[in-house]
């Protein structure tokens, strides 16, 4: 099993969430959060005073998927996320040891 | 509509026996009948023209208390960080309930009671003697009442204006008693030198006739003052100028000016304490003064910062209306948007320039805004008041009215505006000081710096403002 944590422009958040329920990713977690990478902030102006903002908003996606659904989903967020410009995000994957249904306490696969 | 119905019907009684006695002048004087119902009729229109002044004043003091509540409690919490929005709406909204009680027992006494030529008596302590019947000096077709609470609502903001200099840093008690004790060693006799009778400031007949229609001097001037001393012995926020604090809700902001200058016609306008046309000149010269203030800024900033911000258009609206506030009912509606564009222009160069150059913490600009746009205004009505608009010093043998500002060739009123504005300064500073020092040492001022950390709606008040996972 694989986590894999996306974090997009918050623009990208519908045509992203299309293309992962479409390639069969039925489970994920949106969390707005905010950050940057290399990308620089902006200046906001309030009574003449600068204010630097470089924490910007982003979407962080994260879904457990089965380790054969892995290229399917890493395609399906880089066609719908990219645009070519700085910001568009990353992507990280990891290992996950365990997946339980809190409802009927299924373990493993069959759990995502 | 009421009124003119009835004096088109008093030309038709006189007529009657006047035409009667001048086909047959021996009649001699009119029947007891006529009389009777000539005086019945000249009451209908005494209670007429009372009941449309009463009618706007009585709205004038609901929209003079709207400026306080959601106006500025909107317009400050949107200004301040999150952690601290009950805080700061609490602060005005503290006053609205003490203040009342104040003023109801002693507070009113103090402003416009008799007393001496600084503060008035103890003559209307709980309100004694003021009922529902006119009082001629204040409001001579209103129940004396309606002018109490109209003005109640003036002691009111005044303290809460100042709540702009000390946001996020004080504790809600010692503001609380702070607050009280300024209003009644402040606000009181301030109000009663300028607007009381037998004030030494009284336009009419004090010792320097002092032109102050709706409180430019009484509100904005000691509010102002006052703020810009408490904030320099308080000291700044924990962080400031280094630490980014910016507004955490412009909208609330936004909404809260929206509902400020909409109050501020009752501010202004019912300051005329009649529904005539003096009411009608303050409500023009307010719209007219905060249009000019919001150009005026927005330009001013647009040309230095390189773009028109929201917080911009509306303190430039706020200063414009501040500003105007002395002038409302003295001047003309062109002078108005004179006096408007010069408030948004120089309030914001104090904002974004004055401030940064000498490093206090007026977190809210009050100083900035009412305090340097009081003292404008104090001035600039000795220069733009028309006697055509307000014959305030009465008219002469012929029926014009005497000279009002320098606009009308009376330069000396500037004098007097000046003396006026000085002791407002001086009884702000002095006082404010000396109830600083002793709220301070007995009770303490500040939060902790924990506190301050934490927020004041956590600390003072054990609440959170939203909670958006709820």
């Amino acid at each position: 099993m694989l986590k894999i944590e996306a974090v997009i422009q918050p623009a990208k958040l519908d045509a992203v969430k299309e293309a992962l329920i479409e390639a069969g990713v039925e489970g994920m977690t949106i969390l707005e959060a905010r950050g940057h990478g290399r990308q620089k902030g902006h200046t906001e102006f309030y009574r003449g005073r600068e204010y630097t903002i470089d924490l910007l908003p982003k979407v962080k996606i994260e879904m457990v998927i089965n380790d054969d659904m892995k290229d399917k989903t890493i395609h399906a967020i880089l066609g719908a996320a990219r645009t070519g410009h700085i910001g568009d995000g990353k992507i990280f994957i990891s290992k996950v040891d365990e997946a339980i249904r809190i409802r009927n306490d299924e373990r493993g696969e069959t759990a995502i | 509509m009421f009124i003119r119905n009835k004096l088109l019907l008093l030309p038709l009684v006189l007529g009657f026996p006047t035409a009667a006695l001048a086909v047959a002048p021996n009649l001699g004087p009119s029947p007891p009948a006529t009389q009777a119902q000539v005086a019945a009729l000249m009451q209908s229109i005494r209670d007429a023209q009372s009941s449309a002044d009463n009618a706007w004043v009585l709205v004038s003091a609901a929209l003079v208390l709207l400026m306080t509540a959601p106006g500025l409690t909107l317009f400050y919490g949107g200004l301040v960080r999150r952690k601290n929005i009950l805080g700061t709406m609490m602060q005005s909204f503290a006053m609205m309930g003490i203040i009342t009680v104040v003023w109801a027992f002693v507070g009113y006494s103090l402003a416009f009671g008799a007393g001496n030529g600084i503060v008035g008596g103890l003559e209307h302590v709980f309100l004694r003697g003021v009922g529902l019947t006119p009082n001629p000096n204040y409001g001579g077709t209103i129940p004396e009442q309606t002018f109490m609470v109209y003005q109640l609502m003036f002691a009111i903001i005044t303290p809460a204006l100042i709540t702009g200099a000390f946001a996020e840093r004080v504790k809600f008690s010692a503001m609380a008693v702070f607050l009280t004790l300024w209003s009644l060693l402040v606000y009181c006799p301030m109000a009663h030198m300028i607007w009381g009778v037998g004030g030494i400031l009284n336009v009419v007949g004090g010792v320097w006739p002092v032109m102050d229609f709706a409180g430019g001097t009484v509100v904005h001037i000691t509010s102002g003052i006052s703020a810009l001393v408490t904030c320099i012995y308080l000291g700044k926020r924990a962080g400031y100028p280094n630490e980014d604090m910016p507004p955490h809700s412009m909208v609330l902001s936004f909404i809260g000016a929206g509902l400020l200058w909409f109050g501020w016609f009752g501010f202004n306008a019912g300051s005329a304490l009649n529904s005539g046309p003096l009411a009608t000149s303050a409500f023009v010269n307010t719209q007219f003064a905060a249009a000019a203030g919001a150009i005026g800024w927005v330009i001013a900033e647009w040309l230095s910062n390189g773009k028109p911000t929201a917080l911009g258009a509306i303190s430039g609206a706020v200063a414009g209306l501040a500003t105007i506030t002395q002038a409302s009912g003295f001047v003309q509606p062109m002078s108005a948007l004179l006096i408007g564009a010069i408030a948004g222009v120089v309030c914001s160069f104090m904002v974004f320039k004055v401030k940064k150059f000498f490093g206090y913490d007026d977190s809210l600009d009050a100083f900035g805004v009412h305090g340097v746009g009081g003292t404008m205004g104090a001035l600039l009505t000795g220069l733009l008041a028309s006697g055509a608009i307000n014959a305030v010093f009465g008219k002469d043998a012929a029926g014009k009215p005497l000279p009002a500002g320098a606009i009308d060739g009376n330069w000396h009123q500037v004098l007097n505006q000046g003396v006026g504005m000085a002791i407002g300064w001086a009884l702000a500073i002095v006082g404010t000081l000396a109830l600083l020092f002793l709220v301070d040492k007995t009770m303490g001022l500040r939060v902790s710096a924990t506190e301050e950390a934490s927020g004041l709606d956590l600390s003072q008040h054990g609440e959170e403002g939203y909670d958006l996972n709820g």
